[in-house]
């Protein structure tokens, strides 16, 4: 396509190309490197092209890429980071042949896809991955519109550039109408192999943390009494992102922050943005200021218009925002990541070159003792330090909320169970004595307890109101899944027949990540089984003081977020916030063995996986 | 030797059972039912077992009532040998069973090598440590000792331990220590390392050597963040004996006690020079051995060292 364009994001042509010109345009402009030519160090072309059809071929390869003056060794798609978009339409079947050039496996996944189970692309589950010098044909009808993305389930090569966004236009009209179609798929950029990544996570001395909590130099709004709270129990308020910048330069479109990505508008113009988190550990807190954004799609399926100012975008999830650009020149588009170690930033520009200000990172946010789920006393109505945090532990937790294992009964958790956040202060001090972080006996016992559960979060609530950590005390609106309310209604409308509560566990210091207590080394034999067609309500625990996107793959699950019957939001991925519960609906209408796991890479490498079988329609079922 | 001081011993073990307890308790808290109990054997060292299917016990049914249907199947997952074939899939299967969750990994530390100026006499000092295993189980070496600069070695010694995950923030440690200066001694020694509340870097061990002395030590660090990058570290450790040992010239009871203090600086993580001080006193009849010897039972000393790791 058009390398020499200088914008990263090109709207997307409202125009639909016939079948098959894709296929001989992709061929013809595949670089010499990936049509298996060796190019050691090739470079690595920033940004993505555009493949569409029904007849699509991609190329894995390795070379140099480099952001902001640091290199590295990359793993890129048709020569580019992120890969190209490719560009699907609703109702047709669609062939996508990969070639590996690397000499390692590799594979592609396409993230958020309705496919059959042995075209999703995960080693292992799948199918048996593409070796070295070999070619894989993945062929799928496609179910469904919307924005989604791909990227690789091998040996950890996302983190390193095998990822692209998956556009799929509607069979019928689009829904959501705009004048221009923009793609912004956030990622990051790292200098390290991801092997010694995941090993400095493993050695530990929070080795990417540059925000730590320091005795006497630090701004924190915390009072020695916090100090030696979290202190006593060997946690870290600061502890938000594993991997962070300087070690990660956060890529808007696969250029940093310096780089400043463009999209083009007139000032009036709809303009409809597909935000797509392709990173590998990194949440982002997106906005534009001084424009509101409208959320009209969440992981691809349309939700009734909400408009916010900022949101948090977990690892995965994608969202469909509409902005109606006024006046101004241009508008930055600023995404922090959670900790507020560095941004990916692009622009909204009347004319090319434009440049809005980039405000400066805001203050790095802590956690709270609600994020240990530590909910008594409600947390009703904001001031989260008003929490008396006095009890003897126990016997106040049987009137708590959740703790019955009721997880919603039929009317579900109900939205409002969680605090507005307003004015969340630090943590409550003192009176902490007592208080147990780890008391296995609220675990169910089917959790297996061990040195891997550092924590059990004591009253975990559902937190639909939970902006996310750094959005509770921001001054203006962000949004939270409680406004998901998702524009058509679901396709099963059945009350959960089952129920079933899935524990995410971990330990902070060891790095150690499971469900349940057991990485998957533990039960690659032991799969979650549902029936055809089962209708289960799941209930996800995090028991981590850590924000986890948690997947299933070849579903939409319904977050029980307490929208209008019918209505719940359907999402492929899901955040579950630090020390509460999520629930969610699922139909398990797609038979053979998925992947589901946590999304963010190294918490998945860890052992944060399982395998979701579905049995296929038996005689006399369905 | 037989035991001079049974009080001592008395007070010796229980020390270390003191400091046992909180982790044995919270271990002993576990439930932990026949089908887990088989779940955490198979995550430690990961048998190539067969799949038995329709073994697995209907599981993920957090109580009564939820099980999944009959419908739902039971055996391990193998959607995909219907498509591709059983022996097309090994590979990546068993490639995602060793990655997620059974991955090792080696790791090693120099805490301190540090020049010691005091008294007249240069000391040089190392204390290294290094572990190569998974999450739950390792291998742990671990070598200290010191030496007049360039010259003689006073003390030297390894330990090889077989260190294993019992709480969150503890292992337990098992294995032999070898004396390598002085008089060769070889220990049974047994362990506790981690993190212990409020952030203590905690380090215990008991050793038993062949000649049937029991001897303890205690090491405390804590790092105190005065920036991102300068670490104040106090340090305190503690040598303990259940028995006089002259020839190796420790008393019984409190033998030794140490305080340390080191501010280092971490140009990066992995790379750290510091300086500090560290005052010892010998105690008891340790004091005794000391002055026998013709040293002095207090000194002081000045340090020079770098903290390294990778």
């Amino acid at each position: 396509m058009n390398d020499s364009s200088p914008f990263s994001g090109r709207p997307l042509s409202r125009r639909t190309v016939l079948g098959g010109a894709g296929t001989l345009a992709g061929a013809m402009t595949l670089p010499a490197w990936a049509r298996g030519a060796d190019l050691h160090d090739a470079a690595i072309r920033p940004g993505f092209d555009e493949v569409r059809g029904t007849d699509i071929a991609l190329a894995i390869g390795r070379g140099m890429y480099r952001v902001e003056g640091r290199a590295a060794h990359a793993v890129a798609v048709n020569g580019s980071v992120p890969g190209p978009l490719v560009r699907l339409r609703e109702g047709e079947t669609v062939r996508l042949t990969v070639h590996n050039h690397l000499d390692e496996d590799s594979s592609i996944h396409w993230h958020g896809l309705l496919v059959p189970f042995q075209y999703d692309g995960v080693p292992g589950v799948s199918f048996p991955g593409i070796r070295p010098g070999e070619s894989f044909t993945y062929i799928f009808p496609v179910r469904q519109a919307g924005t989604y993305w791909w990227h690789s389930h091998s040996n950890l090569q996302e983190q390193t550039g095998h990822y692209g966004p998956l556009i799929i236009d509607p069979a019928g009209p689009d829904p959501i109408a705009a004048d221009r179609d923009y793609v912004l798929l956030l990622s990051e950029f790292t200098p390290m192999h991801p092997h010694a990544i995941m090993r400095k996570l493993k050695t530990g001395e929070a080795w990417f943390n540059r925000n730590r909590r320091t005795n006497w130099t630090d701004d924190y709004p915390l009072s020695g009494a916090d100090r030696r709270m979290w202190a006593r129990m060997r946690m870290s308020p600061t502890d938000i992102a594993d991997v962070s910048a300087p070690a990660y330069t956060y890529l808007a479109n696969g250029r940093g922050p310096r780089e400043s990505a463009e999209f083009l508008f007139r000032p009036g113009e709809r303009i409809r943005l597909r935000v797509i988190n392709g990173s590998a550990m990194t949440f982002f807190n997106l906005r534009l200021p001084g424009l509101p954004m409208q959320v009209v799609a969440a992981d691809g399926l349309p939700v009734r218009p909400v408009e916010v100012d900022e949101l948090q975008i977990g690892v995965a999830e994608t969202y469909d925002l509409i902005l109606r650009p006024g006046g101004a020149p241009a508008y930055s588009i600023v995404a922090e990541s959670m900790d507020r170690s560095g941004m990916a930033v692009a622009t909204l520009a009347s004319a090319p070159g434009l440049r809005a200000a980039v405000p400066p990172l805001r203050d790095p946010p802590l956690l709270i003792m609600a994020d240990m789920g530590m909910n008594h006393g409600g947390m009703d109505h904001g001031d989260m330090a008003g929490m008396h945090m006095d009890h003897g532990a126990a016997h106040d937790m049987d009137a708590m909320p959740g703790m019955d294992h009721q997880a919603g009964g039929d009317q579900g958790p109900g939205a409002g169970h969680g605090s507005d956040h307003d004015g969340t202060g630090p943590a409550p001090s003192a009176s902490m004595a007592g208080m147990k972080m780890r008391d296995t006996r609220l675990l169910p016992p089917d959790v297996a307890v061990g040195p891997g559960i550092d924590m059990v979060a004591m009253a975990p609530v559902e937190k639909w109101d939970d902006p996310g950590v750094g959005l509770r005390d921001v001054p203006h609106r962000a949004l939270r899944y409680a406004q998901l309310v998702a524009l058509e209604p679901g396709p099963d409308p059945r009350p959960p027949s089952r129920r079933l509560e899935i524990h995410l566990t971990g330990n902070m210091e060891r790095y150690m990540w499971s469900f349940d207590g057991r990485t998957f080394s533990a039960v690659s034999d032991h799969p979650i089984r549902f029936a055809f067609n089962e209708r289960v309500r799941v209930r996800l625990v995090n028991d981590t003081m850590m924000a986890h996107p948690i997947h299933l793959h070849g579903h939409f699950v319904e977050l029980v977020n307490g929208a209008p019957p019918g209505h719940q939001p359907r999402k492929h991925t899901l955040i579950v916030q630090p020390g509460a519960s999520a629930t969610f609906d699922l139909t398990a209408d797609a038979p053979g063995d998925w992947a589901f796991h946590c999304h963010l890479l190294y918490h998945m490498h860890a052992g944060m996986f399982q395998t979701v079988t579905v049995m296929p329609p038996q005689d006399g079922a369905a | 030797m037989s035991c001079a001081c049974p009080i001592t011993a008395a007070w010796l073990a229980a020390t270390c059972l003191a400091l046992a307890a909180p982790v044995l308790a919270q271990h002993e808290g576990h439930k932990m039912p026949p089908a887990d109990a088989a779940s955490a054997d198979h995550e430690m060292d990961m048998p190539a077992e067969t799949p038995a299917p329709g073994q697995m016990p209907e599981q993920r049914s957090p109580h009564a009532g939820h099980a999944a249907p009959p419908q739902a199947g039971s055996g391990p997952p193998r959607a995909a040998d219907a498509v591709w074939g059983a022996e097309a899939m090994r590979a990546s299967r068993d490639a995602n069973r060793r990655e997620m969750g059974a991955m090792r990994w080696g790791w090693l530390m120099a805490d301190r090598l540090e020049y010691r100026a005091g008294d007249g006499v240069d000391l040089g000092l190392w204390d290294v440590q290094g572990a190569y295993g998974g999450d739950i189980d390792k291998l742990w070496l671990k070598s200290e000792g010191e030496a007049e600069w360039g010259r003689r070695v006073h003390e030297a010694e390894v330990q090889a331990l077989w260190s294993h995950a019992i709480a969150p923030f503890f292992d337990l440690q098992l294995g032999v220590r070898q004396d390598l200066a002085g008089p060769s001694r070889t220990h049974a020694a047994i362990g506790l390392q981690g993190l212990a509340p409020y952030q203590f870097e905690l380090d215990a061990a008991a050793f038993l050597s062949g000649k049937g002395d029991l001897t303890a030590r205690i090491e405390l660090e804590l790092d105190q963040r005065v920036t991102q990058r300068l670490i104040l570290q106090p340090r305190a450790e503690l040598g303990l004996s259940a028995q006089d040992i002259p020839e190796l010239g420790i008393g019984a009871g409190l033998d030794r006690a140490t305080l340390g203090l080191r501010l280092r600086y971490e140009i990066a993580r992995e790379f750290a020079p510091y300086v500090g001080v560290e005052q010892s006193w010998r105690t008891g009849h340790g004091a005794d051995h000391a002055r026998a010897a013709g040293d002095d039972p207090s000194a002081t000393q000045v340090v020079v060292g770098l903290r390294l790791w990778f």
